[in-house]
């Protein structure tokens, strides 16, 4: 039954499965344990960059392709739905409506990507898509008519959704039943179950073909795979998992503009996390996010207080200063990929080896 | 039954003619050996037949048909398998995960198009079986589980043989399939060779230096000289024509004892090529 979930891909060591486990629970169970706005705000952000930066691993960590474009196809998502439940009003036949065209949208924009450029070489590829990007953030700034423009778009969730509505009058467990919790787990759960469905992806023999082509893509084409094909297709699936990560976080956050979807600061954001997390592993993608959105969100709060108790010496609270956050992420990330260039996951599973 | 040809195959690297006007056809249940120095021309004859190069002039064509504008996954499915002189590998994959791969590019596999998305790797036991089955055949059962980057010269030699026998192909190209091979790895692949000839259906290519493996195997020697074909029929003729013993046979001949693959030539340099370690 396991086995059937996990495609038979288990975390293969003992420390990563506690970590991974833990993050699971955590996640689940969040509402309860921390029942503050800003936890649940985090934890809502990890489960979407969950999905994301899994995506990215897709193409990325598995097929071997790098491209810049993959926010674009999380923008795609995320204004699918704002742009719908603007139009049509908030409600369920906006969401479906949202999110079926968002996903049509990606689908073509990716084959079109696919098929033209899949074909040159990888660092043009990867150009390519860095234009194609940043085109299509210019497009969505300067459509404001639709977009909202630099503003974006601030709209309404179907009833059940919202923070108005209550499931019933007493808190369970201490915690009120409203329409946010009910959001969350329509998150949580989306978000387990993409997971779970990329992971059989990359273990079908279809993914096995894909890591063919990350390790010898001339080789693939000479036992007779058609790479132009599963590149192509592999582009397309990580697109459309982006493009429904998009849509989630439209729907946690009940706005959209270009710098919460588009903008090119998430795109190295997926990157780092990538890397840290471990490319080619999937786990790698929920650790990675869960460390990076706490580290993001809570550094801040934690330099602060740094800062606070350093403000006898100068020199030393300037350096904790909370706007230095960046320097320390940075630095943090240095350090990672010094340390841990395969990954975290890669890491914990190169001990078991050795052990 | 499948008959591969060539005609007029040329391919000239800027001034330098490498395949030069080469027409030949092979036969089903045959052996051909291919020789000649180094730098003659024959990885690049094979680089033209599988599709790696686009010839400047001349055809390939499979059962009469022109393979001109077949992609190599394309010549592949139409039953051109290759094996190739540099390995050729997926290094950070296991050694199973190598050869079903191939197993499951064939149409007995049956995921060449299928893009089969949703099925679980580890249970396809069919494909794994075959896999199996291959990898006993070239003695590497023990190291399945291994990286392909963590195993010894010879293995990654054998393993690249492996790939080939996985792809039932009709026409089996091996270059140099044993350079670089210890004595006891050798005659594994020898073997396998040897079985495969058996298959009166099989069309067989063989570029090979040691001169003791052609006369054994050979059905029919061709000689490449400078791109040039200049010597074809049985074994015993070519090795006794006077063009083949003065430009090639004499020297090789001497050498075909030792274990290094790539005998030294008068006037042409032996040329070392990445991954042909000793
Ligand atoms: N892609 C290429 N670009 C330019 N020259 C090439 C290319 N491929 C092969 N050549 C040249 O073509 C000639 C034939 O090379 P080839 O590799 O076919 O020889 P070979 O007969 O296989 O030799 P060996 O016995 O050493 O394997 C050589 O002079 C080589 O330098
Ligand atoms: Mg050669």
């Amino acid at each position: 039954m396991l086995t059937r979930l996990l495609s038979n891909d288990f975390p293969r060591n003992r420390i990563l499965a506690v970590v991974l486990v833990g993050l699971l629970l955590a996640l689940a169970f969040m509402p309860f344990i921390f029942p503050g706005v800003k936890a649940l705000n985090v934890a809502a952000k990890i489960l979407v960059f969950v999905v994301l930066v899994a995506s990215f691993d897709l193409l990325l960590g598995y097929t071997g392709i790098v491209s810049f474009a993959h926010t674009m196809f999380f923008g795609i998502g995320a204004y699918g739905i704002a742009i719908a439940s603007t139009r049509m009003g908030p409600g369920w036949p906006a969401i479906a409506t949202g999110l079926a065209a968002a996903l049509a949208l990606s689908f073509v924009l990716a084959l079109l990507v696919g098929l033209f450029s899949l074909r040159v070489r990888a660092i043009f590829f990867s150009m390519i898509t860095l234009a194609v990007a940043a085109a299509f953030q210019t497009l969505a700034s300067q459509l404001s008519e639709v977009t909202g423009g630099e503003d974006g778009l601030t709209f309404k969730m179907p009833e059940v959704l919202s923070p108005g509505y209550q499931m019933s009058e007493t808190p369970f467990l201490g915690v009120m039943l409203d329409g946010r919790l009910i959001c969350y787990y329509l998150l949580f759960f989306t978000a387990l179950a993409l997971l779970l469905a990329m992971l059989r992806i990359v273990n079908s023999p279809f993914g096995r073909v894909l890591q063919a082509i990350r390790e010898n893509e001339f080789r693939a084409e000479a036992i007779g795979y058609r790479v132009v094909v599963y590149r192509t297709t592999s582009s397309i699936l990580s697109a459309l998992f982006a493009t429904v990560a998009g849509a989630m976080l439209a729907i946690w956050l009940r706005y959209n503009g270009p710098d919460t979807s588009l903008s090119f600061e998430i795109m190295l954001d997926v990157l780092l996390i990538v890397v840290i997390g471990g490319m080619g592993t999937i786990y790698g993608a929920a650790i990675g996010s869960g460390v990076f959105v706490i580290a993001q969100s809570y550094l801040q709060d934690l330099l602060r207080l740094g800062s606070d108790t350093a403000s006898g010496l100068p020199w030393l609270s300037a350096l904790l200063s909370p706007d230095r956050w960046l320097l320390w992420l940075g630095l943090l990330f240095v350090l990672s990929v010094y340390y841990f260039p395969t990954g975290v996951v890669g890491r914990l599973r190169a001990m078991r080896q050795r052990a | 039954m499948s008959l591969l040809a060539t005609r007029d195959l040329t391919i000239r690297f800027g001034g330098h003619v490498a395949v030069n006007a080469v027409t030949c056809a092979f036969q089903p249940g045959t052996l051909t050996a291919i020789v000649g120095p180094n730098g003659a021309g024959k990885t690049t004859y094979f680089n033209l037949i599988s599709g790696q190069l686009k010839a400047s002039a001349g055809q390939v064509t499979l059962d009469g048909r022109d393979l001109s504008g077949f992609s190599v996954s394309q010549r592949t499915r139409a039953g051109l398998g290759r094996a190739f002189q540099l390995t050729n590998l997926f290094p950070r994959l296991t050694v199973l995960e190598n050869i079903r791969l191939a197993v499951q590019a064939t149409r007995e596999g049956g995921h060449r198009r299928g893009l089969n998305l949703w099925s679980v790797w580890s249970d396809h036991r069919g494909l794994i079986a075959r896999a199996d089955e291959i990898l006993a055949a070239v003695a590497l059962a023990d190291k399945e589980n291994e990286l392909v980057a963590n195993l010894p010269h010879g293995d990654q030699r054998k393993l690249e043989v492996a790939l080939l026998m996985a792809l039932e192909s009709q026409v089996f190209m091996f270059d140099e399939p044993t350079a670089g091979m210890n004595a006891a790895e050798a005659p594994v692949i020898l073997n396998l060779i040897r079985k495969l000839k058996e298959d009166p259906r099989k069309t067989i290519l063989l570029v090979e230096h040691k001169m003791d493996v052609v006369r054994e195997l050979a059905d029919r020697i061709i000689v490449l000289h400078n791109g040039t074909l200049v010597a074809d029929g049985a074994p015993a003729e070519v090795i006794a024509s006077p063009i083949v013993q003065e430009a090639y046979l004499g020297v090789a001949a001497q050498n075909a004892s030792a274990q290094d693959g790539t005998p030294p030539h008068p006037g042409v340099s032996p040329r070392r090529e990445r991954g042909e370690q000793p």
